[in-house]
């Protein structure tokens, strides 16, 4: 019994390492000075440069325009994050609402109009859907970033699941004490739906800011680039310099992984639950 | 006066099926009637036509007086308990009593006054602040009522409410609903499959099957003159014995015995005896039976015997000496019922 | 089916209303003119173009490009599938019989889920470096000469091992979920009947995880061919000519950069398919899943 739990120890310490070892070399890289890196190759010991490094990644006003930040960046991903998130969850639940709480001719029509959505990736309608963004003219907005990516079927079959679960009896007794389509939804089933909603929240956050297809062919501005997107450019341009600033590219990619990993830290137990019952 | 008046109440769902076939009731002020029914006999279709969660499909809902058809259950001055209670269960029991009369928009010291009266009523005036969740399945139950309570209804709908609680505490919840029932002099509806809540809690029993009504009748009434064979073996506990007779001139014929009987009905028939009701004797006159098994059960004693092809039971107390073997079974004549054998209707 | 429901003539389709507008503009619209034009030479999103018929997919189907695109994929997909699977699989295990220190063990194994691809791609990139990248070095001391961006082949093993190596905790979370809700009575019932945990492993609890392998390998194989474009975006290096492309990187590629829009909007068309193909798999899966449990 011992043995094989040394074994098992064994294993995970093996993972442990191959997870979390490029994350820790490269933020252990990025604390330390360009030319030492390209001098050296990357570091497995903290450098003396991490306050520097990272202060001068989210505030100096980098890019061709010069009128992008690290800050700034941070400040779109989280507007993109935050609003995917919200975003998803607001139309998933009115729409799986109508569909478990309504009777109407249409029901079943529109309920594979959303399942059509599964079979239908950004990736494979990129080209149509960025002309589409531009003919609306939504190329470098907020509203052309997030709304096109809030269409959800995996949403709208995750809260009616949930929706199904809750027993008729809730919403007769609801009836009875007179509330009516409106009052039961806010007053009854989105109370009631809140663990439910802070997992998908968590989930969807993660997703949001982790986009990156989308906001690289949507926003050509750079006052509209999130983290992520940064990503590609900071690449382009480590690729034109002399003695790349490799410090400054990983200490972009330590931010961008930041918090999606604190929210996944903190809310973990949510979390897992969240991607489980989603996926089901 | 009448409270509810239920008028050739049909129900049929869009698939054709027809789960109340045309069904007429009155409930009187302050009167407590059971519907009770094997599972889809209708009766909770016909209590949730009462509540307006289902739409009536032909006739009227009368209440107080006026036809409530076309209202919404909110609007129809009843109140419901459910099964399983349907608590709110993100609202504190308060918020649970208080959630109707809050949409009603009934002044906040009325509610609260209204609210504390019932708690206090039902002994849950301690668990105000707490959540269903924290609360016992017979806590539960109280919530459940208190909410009804509070809404001072013309008529209290029970949908088997005591079906989630063990044996012991339904007897006691049994109890009290009656009481509270009687203190608060308001009508009631019960639906219920148990034949034992039926019993003891109505003041009238309506019995159903197949979404029609087989009998209507005080306790006593549906006990002692069953309208129908279905009625006997429903109502009563163990159910009445049922054995295929015939009459002729020289009475009833069963299992190849006489026994004389004075009906002028000629023809098969059913013939029922409640287990309660016969008696084994050394000898005599009667019906020749073997005993198979005995069951003790304390206070009395169940006997299964064979009469002919037929089983049939006798309860007796347990006072009495362990009967075996031959032996013959006496009742008087007063206590055999007869049914038509093909349509099972009492004669 | 509900019993009680609420009736409104308008409500439902009010409700309804924002996804099917997102899901009609942004969805079917775009879809329609990827079909549409995939038919069509030039200009052909609201445009005028000319009719070809099946010439972009014979052109896409016999371009030798893009049945070397086509081959890496695959490979790749099925690399990533299985690498994954299996070391999400073995940490899972290992994670589900460990007392001490399980929590700790979970957190660090599932960290990288919140990693954007490009981002492993950037870490990853910098990792097989020619001039800085420890990996490479390591490659060098058992006399591998690894290029990444410059070597098809070298390219393609990085590209692949970022890919599943991105991919690990997923399956772990599922895994684990799935080893967890096995009822500690089966497994009881298994330790007295069965001596040897390896067998045991094998016999009662693999079996009892195959649902959701099979489920886990149709939503990695998604994984593989669609949501990787970040991290081979990020790893091809703007040098896409000699490198391993999957074919949803080439999609946008020959849109965007290479401007064949009808060779493009087929290649668009091709990937419906298969992922039409893979749903109707999933919802298969999950029918059986239901008929299991």
């Amino acid at each position: 019994m011992t043995r094989v739990r040394l074994t098992d120890h064994l294993v995970l310490i093996l993972g442990v390492l191959l997870m979390m070892g490029p994350l820790v070399v490269a933020f252990l890289t990025s604390t330390h000075d360009h030319v030492e890196i390209h001098r050296e190759g990357m570091q497995f010991t903290l450098g003396a440069e991490f306050a520097e490094t990272y202060a001068t990644v989210l505030t100096r006003e980098g890019g061709f325009t010069g009128e992008i930040t690290g800050l700034l960046m941070t400040q779109n991903s989280l507007i993109l994050g935050i609003g995917f998130a919200v975003g998803k969850i607001v139309i998933s639940m009115l729409a799986a609402y109508a569909i478990v709480y309504y009777r109407f001719p249409l029901g079943t029509f529109f309920f594979w109009v959303i399942f059509s959505t599964l079979l239908l990736p950004l990736e494979v309608r990129i080209l149509p859907s960025y002309e589409v963004a531009q003919q609306l003219g939504l190329l470098n907005s907020y509203t052309g970033l997030i709304v096109p990516l809030i269409a959800s079927a995996t949403g709208t079959f995750f809260f009616r699941q949930f929706f199904k679960s809750v027993p008729d009896e809730l919403l007769e007794a609801a009836r009875i004490d007179g509330a009516g389509p409106v009052r039961f939804f806010f007053e009854i089933l989105v109370p009631l739906s809140r663990t439910m909603i802070a997992a998908i929240f968590i989930i969807m956050f993660v997703v949001g800011w982790n986009q990156y297809l989308w906001p690289t062919i949507m926003t050509t501005e750079e006052q509209y680039f999130t983290l992520v997107r940064g990503i590609k450019n900071v690449m382009q341009q480590m690729i034109g310099a002399d003695i790349p600033f490799y410090n400054e590219a990983l200490a972009m990619a330590v931010l961008a992984m930041l918090p999606p990993a604190v929210v996944i830290l903190v809310f973990q137990r949510m979390f897992i639950k969240g991607l489980v019952e989603q996926e089901k | 006066m009448t409270t509810l008046r239920i008028r050739d109440a049909v129900k049929r769902y869009p698939n054709g099926v027809e789960a109340v076939k045309g069904v007429s009731v009155d409930v009187g002020d302050g009167e407590l009637v059971v519907f009770v029914g094997p599972s889809g006999c209708g009766k909770s279709t016909l209590l949730r036509m009462v509540a307006g969660l289902e739409e009536v499909t032909e006739g009227e809902i009368e209440l107080s007086g006026r036809v409530v058809n076309a209202l919404e259950p909110a609007d129809r001055n009843i109140a419901m308990v459910f099964q399983n209670y349907a608590l709110y269960p993100h609202m504190t029991v308060r918020g649970n009593l208080a959630y109707g009369l809050r949409n009603r928009g009934t002044p906040k010291p009325e509610i609260a006054a209204k609210v504390e009266e019932a708690a206090r009523m039902l002994q849950i005036a301690e668990f105000l602040d707490r959540r269903p969740s924290q609360l016992s399945g017979g806590q539960r139950q109280r919530v459940a009522m208190g909410r009804a309570i509070v809404r001072d209804p013309a008529i209290f709908l029970f949908d088997e409410p005591l079906s989630n609680l063990d044996a012991k505490l339904r007897n006691q919840m049994r109890l009290e609903i009656k009481k509270l029932q009687r203190r608060l002099g308001r009508a009631a509806i019960y639906v219920t499959h148990d034949q034992v809540e039926a019993m003891t809690l109505a003041d009238r029993i309506v019995v159903l099957n197949g979404g029609r009504i087989e009998q209507v009748g005080t306790p006593t009434e549906v006990y002692s003159r069953p309208a129908s064979t279905f009625v006997a073996s429903f109502i009563g506990a163990p159910p009445m014995n049922l054995v295929d007779a015939q009459l002729d001139d020289d009475g009833l014929q069963v299992a190849g015995q006489v026994v004389a009987h004075d009906s002028a009905h000629r023809g098969p028939v059913t013939l029922g005896i409640r287990p309660e009701r016969a008696h084994l004797v050394a000898g005599g006159a009667g019906l020749d039976i073997e005993v198979a098994v005995v069951e003790e059960l304390g206070a009395h004693r169940l006997i299964h015997a064979h009469l002919g092809g037929h089983e049939v039971t006798v309860a007796q107390s347990a006072d009495e000496p362990v009967p075996a073997g031959r032996m013959v079974l006496s009742f008087r004549p007063e206590d055999l019922h007869l049914f038509d054998r093909g349509t099972g209707v009492r004669i | 089916m509900k019993k009680a429901q609420f009736n409104s003539r308008w409500m439902p389709y009010a409700l309804l209303m924002p996804q099917m507008a997102i899901i009609g503009i942004f969805f079917l619209w775009p879809a329609a003119e990827a079909i549409r034009s995939s038919f069509y030479l030039e200009d052909p999103f609201f445009g005028t173009g000319t009719f070809v018929g099946f010439e972009n997919y014979s052109n896409v189907l016999t371009d030798p490009n893009y049945r070397r695109s086509a081959v890496f994929t695959a490979a790749f997909t099925l690399t990533v599938v299985f690498v994954s699977l299996g070391l999400g699989l073995l940490f899972a295990v290992s994670a589900d019989r460990v007392l001490r220190g399980q929590q700790t063990y979970k957190t660090l194994l599932m960290w990288v889920y919140a990693i954007a691809p490009p981002v492993a791609g950037l870490i990853g990139v910098m990792l097989f470096d020619q001039h800085i990248g420890p990996l490479t070095d390591a490659a060098a001391a058992i006399g591998w000469n690894l290029q990444i961006g410059v070597d098809y082949w070298d390219t393609a093993v990085a590209i692949t091992v970022v890919s599943a190596w991105k991919q690990i905790p997923y399956n772990f979370i599922f895994f684990l979920s799935a080893l967890q809700s096995i009822p500690s009575s089966v497994k009881e019932a298994a330790a007295i009947d069965c001596r040897s945990e390896t067998r045991r492993f094998w016999t009662v609890t693999f079996p009892l995880l195959a649902p959701m392998t099979f489920f886990l390998m149709i939503l990695n194989t998604t994984y593989a061919l669609f949501e990787t474009f970040g991290t081979v975006d990020l790893m091809v290096q703007d040098q896409p000519g000699n490198s391993p492309v999957t074919l949803v990187y080439k999609v946008y590629r020959d849109g965007f950069r290479g401007n064949d829009l009808g060779g493009s909007a087929a290649q668009s068309v091709i990937l419906m398919v298969l992922v039409l193909v893979l749903t109707i798999a999933q919802f298969r899966l999950i029918e059986r899943r239901v008929h299991y449990s």
